[in-house]
């Protein structure tokens, strides 16, 4: 029986705790009878049969839907849409649930008689998938029967002959979609759910849509108001992406297909990532000192090359199927089972260790921008109800933000870093000043549609992300990053965790409350 | 560099040169120590790995199975021909048999599994696990390692019923493997025979395997329970018609004790006679006379601790009585 997550009081007795620091993790001691950890639930059991489950969703929808296998006829236009390679975190061994669902959709198609078959990877205004990477989510026998015959496609946001204008929301926002999914009979959208922003109709309204779309929900006031954006009915973003959602709704019939994962995040060679320290064994202590020291040895780019051909073993804990809003409601419900944990109250301040990777740097850097989506835009917004640390408190992000960037899949990133916050770090400046600019620029459009890069506007929308939490926090302090490339964001450099908690008390006062948010494995605070 | 930055460097190892003089390894650093336990987490109640939890898994991978094979066959067959001189009946009673099998026989000696396990012909005894008291073989790490290793044994509950060890024996049933089975639950406390425990019956009857019944004669004068040292002499292993389990578990507990009694008659006068006593419903049972204490020990015989004596064949067992 898995255990629920749990908070901890730290006492003097409560051994250094791991915390993550981007490719590698330091043991800290947090300070005594004021400091907590949040520790993820353990892992679900998964499904045991999880592609009998499938079928049985597919033909048993859920809300207003028919089973698939009538929905499906010959001579009918077929899209399968999914999710792109932002998702899950860590990649997942093969098969990843893609393909399981996307398979058995298949098998219904073909019994149906459907010849007109397209899959399309639903970027939005993500780098495009690699072959290889295509080859990983959907599997070989899926990859080699549509990729040749060109019916594996990847959404292209700014491809105008490709996108059909379907009008405006009631509150003026713009449906701008992929032709072949404005023109199917059926889309059948195949999702992971990792974390509870994930899903719903924010999956075709950010996936399948244009930056004139997207745009009216990833935007400063949206997202200062999505409170959090883990938590739908809070969330501005949500709803923006729900008006839209249901906008297309009208036009196409979508079958959502949701899926979510345990939180087995980390190979059992390295279960100490995992496990609560106090209940470290000998190997778990030998695995920890033997790979922490190796580390210590190796070039970042070795590193990260370790890092990330980590193949999480997290498996497929639920799958459901039919009307987008049943569907998403029934896979939160799932997800809460996973990753919820109630915390009493907020603290002066929190803490996050920030792993290797996140959505936007899968086989890649996570460059300064993503150091500031990852702690400020995700860790931040895990939480419902209220932020783990009260307003004017103090976030300590450790992580070694160095000032690189991947050529290939973030040059938006380095002039906005370059330019951008040279100038300013107010995110509404930013917005109104730079953003079109940025996201109308004929030579990122260019990399964005033809080589791996992504799209320009998305360094913008990292830092729009943190919006919420740059209003709430009182200072931002990052242990152990580059110093220049911290300042240059307007945060506090600091070498120590101990070095932080001192600085943390010029803006909240001597011994202030900690909490040590200890993700990953992913989590949702439930703050009370 | 400084050494302190050489120290932080190197983390816990480096900061080992700031202890004055770790006098045992509980003063080293987490995690080259073993961590503390915060003081607001209740310690959860420790599992064994011993008794009934010890796991047996790796004593029948195929290359712990091949060194049992070399260890039963150069060791201990030899072994226990030297100290038992067992003769075998009955083998051919169930050479037609397919496995898995339960093969159930009467207890008085540690000798016992060693010499079942040598008389047992080919492919039976290297495809044999025996059931063996988790309170008392698998009391500590090395005892339990080694009746792994050397009998195939696995651990089961003998004090209470307990469903772990069943489906434990179920589903080795069902990965193929033979057992060994001593219904009477534990060694004669006496030299006689024990009243059946349902353990063999209940398996055979869930399972639908037959049970083979084996009778043991004679190691419980060469190491009765409690003997500080081992006798040499001869021994003899009957074993029975396979009995299929198409009875009730209660009747079949009662039909398989009959069976080894008659077997026990057998091994002590002859086929035929045992047979119309067993037909009669005359089989004397192999828990002795019902009569006193010592009458009961009186008919044993001498013991082996009489020297000389012992060898007389009048001096031989003397129940059953013979007709």
């Amino acid at each position: 029986m898995p255990r629920p997550g749990f908070v901890l009081e730290v006492d003097r007795s409560t051994p250094p705790v791991l915390i993550w620091h981007g490719e590698g993790f330091r043991l800290e001691r947090l300070p005594a009878d004021r400091s907590r950890v949040v520790y993820a639930p353990e892992p679900l059991a998964p499904l045991r049969d999880p592609d009998a489950a499938i079928r049985q969703a597919l033909v048993e929808p859920i809300g207003d839907s028919a089973p698939l296998p009538e929905l499906l006829h010959a001579g009918m236009r077929l899209t399968i849409a999914f999710d792109d390679l932002s998702l899950p975190l860590p990649p997942m061994r093969r098969p990843d649930n893609r393909q399981r669902v996307i398979e058995a959709v298949l098998e219904m198609a073909a019994a149906a008689g459907v010849d007109d078959v397209v899959l399309i990877a639903a970027l939005g205004l993500h780098r495009r998938m690699t072959d290889a990477e295509l080859r990983h989510a959907l599997g070989d026998r899926i990859f080699d029967a549509f990729a040749p015959h060109g019916a594996l496609l990847q959404h292209d946001a700014e491809d105008p002959s490709e996108l059909v204008m379907l009008g405006k929301t009631e509150k003026g926002e713009d449906v701008e979609v992929n032709r072949r999914v404005a023109e199917s009979d059926l889309l059948v959208y195949v999702n992971i759910n990792l974390v509870a922003m994930d899903g719903g109709h924010k999956s075709t309204s950010t996936g399948l849509m244009s930056y004139r779309s997207v745009r009216h929900h990833h935007n400063v006031k949206t997202l200062q108001h999505s409170r959090s954006l883990m938590d739908r009915p809070n969330s501005e973003l949500h709803s923006s992406a729900w008006r839209i959602g249901r906008f297309l709704g009208k036009h196409v019939k979508v079958f959502q297909i949701e899926t979510t994962l345990n939180n087995d995040a980390f190979p059992s060679q390295m279960a100490f990532l995992q496990k609560r320290e106090w209940e470290w064994d000998v190997r778990d202590r030998a695995t920890f000192l033997a790979t922490s020291r190796g580390l210590d040895v190796l070039s970042p780019a070795a590193k990260r090359s370790i890092f990330h051909s980590i193949l999480a073993p997290q498996a497929m804990t639920s799958v459901q199927a039919g009307e987008v809003e049943a569907v998403h409601a029934s896979t939160i419900e799932a997800l809460h089972r996973q990753q919820l944990v109630d915390v009493e109250g907020q603290s002066d301040v929190v803490i996050f260790g920030l792993p290797h990777v996140g959505p936007y740097n899968v086989n890649s850097i996570m460059n300064p921008l993503l150091v500031m989506c990852m702690s400020l835009g995700y860790f931040f917004n895990f939480y419902i109800g209220k932020p783990l640390v009260r307003p004017g408190g103090v976030v300590i992000v450790s992580h070694p933000t160095p000032w690189a960037f991947h050529p290939v899949h973030h040059p938006s990133y380095i002039d906005f870093f370059e330019e951008v916050l040279s100038a300013t770090t107010d995110p509404l400046q930013i917005e109104k000043v730079y953003e079109e600019r940025f996201a109308t620029d004929e030579w990122y459009r260019h990399l964005y549609r033809t080589s791996y890069a992504y799209h320009g506007v998305h360094p913008f929308y990292m830092w729009y992300w943190g919006a919420h939490a740059l209003e709430h926090a009182g200072a931002t302090i990052i242990v152990g990053g580059n110093r220049k490339a911290v300042r240059r964001m307007g945060f506090k450099p600091a070498t120590t965790l101990a070095d932080a908690l001192e600085m943390a008390e010029d803006q909240v006062g001597r011994d202030p409350t900690i909490t040590y948010f200890r993700c990953p494995p992913v989590m949702l605070a439930n703050v009370h | 560099m400084s050494i302190s930055e050489v120290r932080e460097r190197l983390g816990p190892l480096g900061r080992l040169g700031n202890l004055r003089r770790p006098s045992s390894l509980r003063d080293l650093p987490f995690p080259l120590s073993a961590p503390t336990w915060p003081a607001s987490v209740p310690r959860p109640p420790k599992r064994s790995t011993l008794g009934v939890n010890y796991g047996t898994e790796w004593a029948r991978r195929y290359p712990v199975r091949l060194a049992r094979a070399a260890w039963t066959d150069m060791l201990t067959r030899p072994l226990v021909n030297a100290v038992a001189q067992p003769s075998v009946e009955g083998l051919e009673r169930f050479e037609a048999v397919v496995g898995p099998v339960i093969f159930a026989a009467n207890h008085s000696s540690h000798l016992d599994t060693p010499l079942v396990l040598s008389v047992l012909p080919e492919p039976w005894r290297h495809k044999i696990v025996t059931l063996a008291a988790a309170d008392y073989f698998f009391d500590s790490r090395l005892k339990a390692a080694y009746f792994a290793f050397a009998l195939n044994a696995v651990p089961i509950e003998r004090i209470k019923v307990s469903s772990d060890s069943a489906s434990r024996a179920q589903s080795l049933i069902a990965d193929g493997w033979n057992l060994l089975i001593f219904p009477e639950g534990g060694r004669s406390p006496d030299g006689w025979g024990q009243a059946h425990r349902g353990g063999a019956a209940w398996l055979a009857a869930r399972t639908g395997r037959p049970i083979v019944p084996v009778h043991i004669k004679g190691t419980g004068r060469l190491l009765p329970r409690g003997a500080k040292r081992i006798y040499t002499g001869k021994t003899k292993v009957t074993f029975g018609a396979p009995i299929i389990p198409d009875l009730p578990a209660r009747k079949l507990v009662s039909h398989l004790e009959k069976a080894i009694a008659a077997l026990g008659d057998e091994a002590t006068t002859d086929w035929w006679s045992a047979r119309s006593r067993a037909a009669k419903g005359t089989t004397p049972p192999l828990t002795g006379p019902d009569a006193s204490a010592w009458r009961r020990a009186w008919a044993l015989g001498p013991s082996p601790k009489d020297g000389a004596r012992r060898r007389s064949p009048a001096d031989e067992k003397r129940w059953p009585p013979k007709p």
